[in-house]
């Protein structure tokens, strides 16, 4: 082939576009982490309730059981349990439960709490108005924090064909060890005599 | 078609480089593709071997040859891996691609060469750190990887804490690395370097199937990239990209992994389909019928596999909805491939068909492709699929359209392509034998399957309930017959080497109309040095 510079210099020109590509793309891998992220905040998708500021909604005379499950990774060295397993709420009404975390260990350790809804669907519809998700929190030895949870479930659920059949929806918190603030490797540490 | 009138006089500007700087320096499309054909199919031995391994061990109830279960994972695994990314992508693109995409549109090479040598040896080098991933510690106590071919999370990030994964993300880096250099360098060959006269809509349809699977690997690939830095972060330093204690959502993995995951089967698929089409109209004698139907048919398929991904996960959770329009996406690509089966099946009909081997492993390709494309439509549907999600009928029909499709095809290549790219002509018999022997051992191999799957047996376990024996006995005879096929073809190889009878340029007669047939067996070292001229529209 008669490789004239002009030649060459478009061919550049198609590999360059291609490379333009294949950087897009890797940028969009890795944008798709906070976008997944803000997705499942505003849909509730893969049961990620829906913080919300403020109860506008009616109460609906349908009452609906939420479930509280809370667990600790057994990396940490924690006590965590709700006042209550369950309560039984109107749609669309403001309620509030505490929890209470205790650090049952001898140091000062740093955990993070992560929170779910099952089943996933009902995700939209739990709304949040004050929790304690994905802030750390570092205990001291033996002490005891108390910490709420001010939700209501949208009354919008009783209207929604996937889920308006649902009799309970079951909010889940697990405690991990915080691997931000606090190296992850002394929260474990510290728990390993107890855990043998 | 154009003759090349360039074929005997070039012959004295053949200066062939020394072995050492022919053979690792290379820069010549057809020794890169050439090398990339070895590589593959010693790699497809390798992978090949494991799963004689999981055979062996599935042939009876209980563990016979694994007393560590998670071994058999491993194996699973690196079968998967060879198989997609060091055995099916390096023949059928590496291999195949490079040998006859430059001659097939007219070009003299490729557009860079020597990147083109960067991504043989890039792929050389993934494969080595593959094989290093087996033997080094994967989960607790145990070597290599077993988490399939997935690699999904939390089983990769908090499952295997050892180097081996660590080994297998490297290895896909490099392996990607090298199919996205090689993606460009098809680009820019095909867009920019076509002889005078073919224009794209009379370009013959195997370089339009790799142009097609060359945008899909440029699209797909980097995601790939992304997911699996993601998860090498996660297990080395730190990140939470997809561990729920940081925020991050294991499923966020699955999203990425099956938006590179799914276009990657076409990408194993379609350069099948474009070397199918030109064995079929040779040997039907006739032109590809409905040729623009054939092209943009795969265009068609390449957009569409990038909008159904989800499909593989319908047991995560996603809404009613959600799943409804992945059921419907999925289905929708049962329309472009159905114009692709019945365009050959109009290509052979009223055409004077001679039953070479290569012709044998076409129509062979194209009966097994259908019977594995109608399985996807069954999977395709999410109440469906929620029954047998992982279980044998997953396996059955994946290797259906990759095992008994891809895999036929790269035979079916070989067969036809083997006076071209050796210049010795091999007996047709070893072909024909090898074609009975593997049809009869591949079908005996999957099909039961089919009926393993439909009862419940699930994929990636060492062991199964005394119920499933029956079928998994015969499953296992037929994976020792399509094994011994391969013995039929390297005795081939080395038989037509012995014999050295001479090719003649075109072997195939008249039905063989795309360029590669108008030069010499083998080509000359350098060809179309005078560029052909494409002056009619045959195809």
């Amino acid at each position: 082939m008669a490789e004239t510079s002009q030649h060459r210099r478009k061919m550049n020109r198609t590999a360059l576009a291609c490379a333009g590509i294949v950087v897009g793309m890797v940028g969009l891998a890795y944008a798709s982490v906070p976008l997944y992220d803000l997705f499942c905040k505003v849909t509730g998708f893969g049961g990620t309730p829906i913080a919300r500021d403020s109860n506008g909604s009616e109460i609906l005379n349908r009452t609906i059981t939420v479930r509280f499950d809370s667990n600790v990774s057994p990396s940490l060295n924690w006590r965590f349990a709700p006042e209550t397993p369950e309560v039984k709420v109107k749609l669309g009404e403001t309620t509030t439960v505490h929890y209470k975390v205790t650090n049952k260990s001898d140091k000062p350790t740093t955990g993070i709490a992560t929170y779910n809804v099952q089943p996933d669907l009902a995700g939209t519809y739990f709304s949040k108005l004050e929790c304690f998700c994905f802030t750390e929190q570092t205990l001291q030895p033996g002490e005891t924090l108390e910490s709420a949870v001010v939700f209501y479930v949208d009354p919008r659920l009783a209207e929604d064909p996937d889920v308006k059949h649902l009799t309970s929806i079951t909010l889940s918190y697990t405690y991990f060890p915080s691997k931000g603030g606090q190296p992850v490797a002394e929260a474990t540490s510290s728990t390993k005599p107890i855990a043998q | 078609m154009a003759h090349a009138a360039d074929a005997a006089h070039a012959d004295h500007h053949d200066h062939l480089p020394s072995f050492w700087r022919r053979w690792f320096y290379s820069t010549n499309h057809k020794d890169i593709g050439t090398l990339y054909l070895i590589f593959g199919f010693t790699a497809g031995i390798v992978g090949g071997l494991l799963s004689i391994g999981m055979r062996l061990e599935l042939q009876e109830p209980g563990l016979q040859f694994f007393s560590n279960p998670q071994a058999f994972n491993v194996f699973v695994t690196g079968h998967g891996l060879i198989m997609v990314f060091f055995m099916v992508m390096p023949t059928l693109i590496g291999g195949f691609g490079n040998w006859f995409i430059p001659i097939m549109i007219g070009a003299p090479d490729m557009a860079f060469p020597r990147m083109n040598n960067i991504s043989f040896w890039l792929t050389v080098s993934a494969f080595a750190l593959m094989l290093c991933s087996l033997f080094v510690e994967g989960a607790p106590g145990s070597l290599g990887f077993g988490g399939g071919w997935t690699v999904y999370p939390p089983l990769s990030t908090a499952g295997h804490p050892g180097p081996a994964l660590d080994f297998g993300i490297l290895a896909l880096h490099l392996a990607g690395a090298a199919s996205i250099l090689g993606a460009i360098n098809f680009i820019t060959t095909i867009l920019n370097m076509r002889a005078p006269g073919m224009t794209l809509h009379k370009m013959p349809l195997f370089a339009w199937a790799m142009l097609v699977t060359a945008f899909l690997l440029l699209l797909s690939l980097p995601v790939l990239a992304g997911a699996i830095t993601m998860l090498l972060t996660d297990r080395n330093f730190g990140t939470t990209f997809f561990d729920p204690s940081g925020g991050g959502d294991p499923v966020l993995y699955q999203h990425l992994f099956w938006f590179f995951g799914h276009p990657e089967v076409y990408i194993m698929i379609l350069p099948a389909f474009g070397i199918v089409s030109h064995i079929i109209s040779t040997f039907s004698r006739k032109p590809i019928f409905g040729y623009l139907g054939m092209a943009y048919a795969m265009v068609a398929i390449g957009v569409v596999g990038f909008i159904v991904w989800a499909h593989h996960m319908y047991t995560v959770g996603l809404s009613l909805q959600t799943q409804a329009y992945f059921v419907f996406a999925t289905m929708v690509i049962a329309v472009p491939t159905g114009v692709k089966i019945f365009s050959w099946i109009a290509t052979m009909w009223g055409g004077s068909i001679r039953f070479t081997a290569a012709m044998q492993w076409a129509v062979g390709f194209v009966f097994l492709f259908t019977v594995g494309g109608v399985t996807g439509v069954v999977l395709a549907n999410a109440p469906v699929d929620r029954y047998m999600h992982d279980t044998y009928y997953v396996v059955a029909h994946f290797h259906y359209v990759l095992s008994l499709g891809a895999v036929f095809v790269i035979f079916a290549a070989m067969y036809y392509w083997f006076p071209k790219i050796t210049g010795y002509v091999m007996p047709e018999w070893i072909g024909k034998l090898h074609f009975w022997v593997a049809f009869i051992g591949s079908n005996v191999l999957f099909f039961p399957m089919h009926f393993l799957g439909l009862s419940g047996m699930p994929r990636r376990y060492a062991d199964y309930p005394d119920a499933f024996a029956g079928w998994n006995y015969v499953s296992s005879i037929g994976a020792y017959i399509f094994f011994a096929g391969l013995f039929i073809f390297i005795f081939g190889v080395i038989y037509s080497f012995v014999r050295k009878e001479k090719a003649a340029g075109n072997p195939w007669g008249e039905g063989a109309t795309t360029l590669e047939w108008t030069l010499s067996s083998p080509p000359p070292f350098h060809q179309f040095e005078t560029l052909p001229r494409v002056v009619d529209t045959g195809h």
